[in-house]
Parts: C-alpha cells; sequence; structure tokens
C-alpha cells in the first residue's frame, strides 16, 4: 500500500470520505436491524407474558 | 327512489358548490395566502421588477403549489368528521364517482378561483401581459393535477394528528414535474420561446393524473373508511 | 406449483426463512463485497479522464441502484398486500423502506463528492440527482405515513398506497440520463447492448454491486423477521420462535 494509494491521484479526500460514509450506511444498517430484530422480540415475550397472565 | 351517476354526479358538485359558497371566508384564505406569499418575495429578495421577472414564474408556481396545498384539507375533512363520507361511500353510487365529482368541485373552486388571480400576482412580479395566457393555461393544467394528487392524499391523511404536514410531505414529491414544467412553460412564454413542448407534457401530466388519480383516491378512501 | 407462493403468505414460515437465509446473504456479500473493493481500489487502473476519483463508483453506483430496488421491492410488495390482502407483504415493505432510504442517501452523498471534483460543484439541479432527492423524499413520506396511524394495518396500508403511487418515480429516475440533457453521465451497465467499461474496472463494479444486492437481503431479512413479529404478536407459533 503505497503512498499514492491513500492520496488516491489527490483525490483522497474525495474518495476516502465516500467509501467512509459508504462503510458507515452498512454498519447501520446491520446494527439499526439487530436492535430493531432484538427490540421486536422482547416486546413479542412482553405481550405473550400477558397474554397468559391475563389468561389465568 | 334512483339516481342516474350523471345526476349524482352533478348533485354531489351542486352540494359541494353550495357548501364552499355558505363559508366565503374560506374561499378566500388560500387565495390571501397566494397573494401574501408572492409579496413576500419581492419584499425578501428585490424590490425590482426586471430581476423579479426572472424568477416570477418560479415564484408564482410555488406559492400556487402552497395555497393549493392548504385548501386540500378541506376536500374530504369536514364531510369524514360528522359522517357523510361513510353516507356517501354506502349510497350505492360508486365512491369513484363522488370522488371525481368531490374533487371537481374543489378545483372550481380552488384551482379555478387561483387561474383567475394570477394575472394580478404576475404584475406584482413582473410578467408581461403577453405571457399570461401561457401562463394561466399551464396554471389550470397544473392546479387540476394537484387537485388529483392531493385527493390521494388527502384521502390517506384524514383524521390524522399532523395530517396537513403529512399531507404536504405526501403531495410536495410527486408534484415536483407540475412544478418543473409549468414554470418552464412561463419562463418561456416571458422569453417569447416556443412553450409547446412544455404546455403539451403538462397538458400530458395532468391526463395521466386524471386516468389514474380517482382510482387511487377511492382506494385511499376506502383505506381510510374500512 | 403454487404451494410456494401460499407457504410465502404464513407468517410463521417467512420467519423461518427469513432467519435461515441470513448468515447465507451475510457471508456471500462479505466475499463480493470483499473481492469487490480490493480488486476496485487495487487492481483496477485509474481512469484516463477521471484520474483515481472514478473510483467513488465501486460505492456510489452500487447505492444508487440498490436505492431504486428497495423502492421497487417495497412497491410490488406493497401492491401484492393491497390486491390480496397478504399481510406478509406490509412487512416487507415496511422492513425495505428504512434499507432503501439509507441507500439513497448514500447515494445522494457519494454522488456530491464524486460531482465536486468532476463538474465542480457539490450539487447540481440535474433530473437525475433531483429525481433521486423526490426519491428519498418518498421514502420518508411512506415511512411517515405508516407511523402516523394508531390502527397498524390501517397505517400498513395507506403507506402501501403511496408506495404503489411513487413507484412512477423509479423508471424516472433510471431513464432521467435518457429522456433529458443531463449533466449525470448515461447508463453504463444497465442498458441495450455491450457494458461500456473495460473488464478490469466492470467486474469489481459488479462484484459489488452483488455484494450491496445480498447485504440489503440480509438486512431484509432481519428487518423481516422484526416487521413479522410486530404483526403477529400473540399468535402462538411467537412463542416458539423468540426462543432462539
Amino acid at each position: 500500500m503505497t503512498n499514492d494509494f491513500w492520496s488516491m491521484g489527490g483525490y483522497a479526500r474525495y474518495v476516502w470520505p465516500c467509501y467512509g460514509i459508504a462503510g458507515a450506511v452498512l454498519a447501520w444498517n446491520w446494527w439499526a436491524a439487530r436492535r430493531y430484530v432484538a427490540a421486536a422480540k422482547v416486546r413479542a415475550a412482553r405481550a405473550l407474558a400477558m397474554a397468559s397472565s391475563a389468561a389465568r | 327512489m334512483t339516481v342516474g351517476a350523471w345526476e349524482a354526479f352533478f348533485l354531489v358538485i351542486h352540494r359541494e358548490l353550495c357548501l364552499s359558497f355558505r363559508r366565503p371566508e374560506q374561499l378566500f384564505q388560500p387565495l390571501v395566502f397566494f397573494l401574501i406569499v408572492t409579496t413576500l418575495f419581492p419584499l425578501g429578495l428585490s424590490l425590482q421588477l426586471s430581476a423579479l421577472r426572472d424568477i416570477a414564474p418560479g415564484v408564482l408556481w410555488v406559492a400556487a403549489l402552497l395555497s393549493s396545498l392548504l385548501s386540500l384539507d378541506s376536500l374530504f375533512k369536514s364531510d369524514a368528521d360528522d359522517g357523510t363520507l361513510e353516507q356517501l361511500a354506502l349510497s350505492g353510487q360508486g365512491l369513484t364517482l363522488i370522488v371525481v365529482a368531490k374533487t371537481c368541485a374543489h378545483w372550481l373552486v380552488t384551482g379555478l378561483a387561483l387561474v383567475i388571480v394570477s394575472p394580478v400576482v404576475a404584475t406584482a412580479l413582473g410578467i408581461p401581459t403577453s405571457a399570461f395566457a401561457t401562463m394561466m393555461l399551464s396554471l389550470a393544467l397544473g392546479t387540476l393535477t394537484l387537485s388529483w394528487l392531493g385527493a390521494i392524499g388527502a384521502g390517506l391523511t384524514i383524521g390524522l394528528r399532523r395530517g396537513n404536514v403529512l399531507l404536504s410531505l405526501i403531495v410536495l414529491p410527486l408534484a415536483t414535474p407540475l412544478l418543473i414544467f409549468g414554470a418552464a412553460a412561463t419562463d418561456r412564454a416571458i422569453s417569447e420561446a416556443s412553450t409547446a413542448g412544455a404546455v403539451y407534457f403538462l397538458a400530458a401530466l395532468c391526463v395521466f393524473t386524471c386516468t389514474l388519480a380517482p382510482w387511487a383516491a377511492t382506494a385511499a378512501l376506502r383505506i381510510t373508511l374500512e | 406449483m403454487w404451494t410456494w407462493f401460499y407457504k410465502l403468505a404464513s407468517p410463521p414460515y417467512v420467519y423461518g426463512v427469513a432467519a435461515a437465509f441470513v448468515p447465507w446473504l451475510l457471508g456471500l456479500a462479505a466475499l463480493a463485497i470483499g473481492y469487490g473493493l480490493i480488486a476496485g481500489l487495487g487492481l483496477a487502473p485509474p481512469d484516463y479522464q477521471q484520474g483515481e476519483a472514478f473510483r467513488m463508483i465501486y460505492v456510489h453506483v452500487p447505492g444508487a441502484i440498490l436505492s431504486l430496488t428497495a423502492y421497487t421491492v417495497m412497491a410490488v410488495a406493497s401492491g401484492i398486500a393491497l390486491i390480496w390482502r397478504i399481510k406478509v407483504g406490509h412487512a416487507v415493505a415496511a422492513a425495505s423502506a428504512p434499507i432503501g432510504a439509507s441507500f439513497a442517501i448514500l447515494a445522494l452523498i457519494t454522488g456530491s463528492l464524486w460531482g465536486k471534483p468532476m463538474w465542480g460543484t457539490y450539487w447540481a439541479w440535474d433530473p437525475r440527482l433531483t429525481s433521486e432527492l423526490i426519491l428519498l423524499f418518498l421514502y420518508v413520506g411512506v415511512m411517515s405515513l405508516r407511523s402516523a396511524f394508531e390502527d397498524p394495518l390501517r397505517g400498513d396500508r395507506a403507506a402501501a398506497l403511496l408506495a404503489v403511487v411513487g413507484v412512477v418515480n423509479v423508471p424516472i429516475v433510471h431513464f432521467s440520463v435518457v429522456w433529458w440533457n443531463s449533466l449525470h453521465q448515461g447508463a453504463t451497465i444497465v442498458r441495450l447492448g455491450a457494458p461500456k467499461m473495460p473488464g478490469s474496472m466492470l467486474w469489481p463494479l459488479l462484484s459489488m454491486w452483488l455484494g450491496f444486492m445480498l447485504f440489503y437481503g440480509a438486512v431484509l431479512c432481519m428487518r423481516l423477521q422484526a416487521e413479522v413479529l410486530n404483526r403477529e404478536r400473540q399468535a402462538s407459533w411467537v412463542r416458539e420462535a423468540i426462543k432462539s
């Protein structure tokens, strides 16, 4: 990985933020989805618990 | 006593017009808003008519868009509030017919009114009288299309909290082609270039919307009513 | 033959299938994106016109294509849900919206960063950029409409109608460079005839496109699980499903 690579022919301040934002968007998607699934499972468990205790 | 489809259509239009004229202040509010908004631009940008002429088509159209949005709330809301909308849906006349009648009546009292007032506003923005014909034609086509887009949006947002904001959020992105071509037509008319292309495109958008929007608006109402 | 279609209308089946697909899709996506990055950043030669700046294509184009794909998926799922009253369709549409919106933002920002060195400006009111921005507004509108209703099913159906109405923007974004004199360059891959790029530049791009697509699929499946759970909370199959 030479200096040429990092400087991207002088366009480094455009190219690397681009890739950074792309990485951030992908990471956000994965992380937000995981959080969303976990929250959905918690809500579902709570709803089931309330339903079964109401049935008693 | 059963009523034929055309009779029902004109009955609904007649009812809408009667109700609108019973409260004439409601009719004037969007027009006054139109005038006020157009006044804001010269005060904020430049007082020279020559400079205003360049931005006039855009200002005119944005102001027309925003005033139309204001009046869209009344399309279904009051009828939904007192249960009339459900009665109309159950009446045995197709809901689509009712929706078309209501939207046509709405355009007659809002869009058409805007078109009639537009020369006054255009003069205030420095648009030459030679451009008026194209401007009014493009506004007529544009406001009709907007009434239909608004009917879809209004049908989706009846009775929602902050439904107004959502309505704008839904209708404005869909209305951008209108704005682009309407302003282009007026702009070309001002600079005495050929306006045919832009006006034809605007007319095409209008026909496209008027053909498909009734079904979408009816579907929207069914979703809200059921 | 149609049994697989009917099975897809069943929430527990869809939940199970989505859960099973996620690791595979993520793994394949990682491979495709990995190869794309290495080949695109390291192996592909610099463009004779744009120099090294062209490498932004490897995130900009897949992001843009995916923003359109996600909207189309959302619109098709919404249509199916509205016409045949299959609630799983609403779950798919709700899952697809935030992902697509994030990709639209990615396309707009990376495009802006690419536009500065190439066109001299961070933004231009050009047909493709404008219609992509409208696409983002439509995404926001659909998501806002869905969350504005207290009755979730009514919110789903209203958002579905809006998604279907707005799908007319997708071909506008794609064909904007054909129909108008646009600053944005024309279609390079999705066109009739051979692609206009040399192989060494093209293969990493196709790989990144595939990788983004697989990643979208993976995240869609994850969100789909959550959306299905949210809509079926009290059903009996949920008890077993959430134990995992």
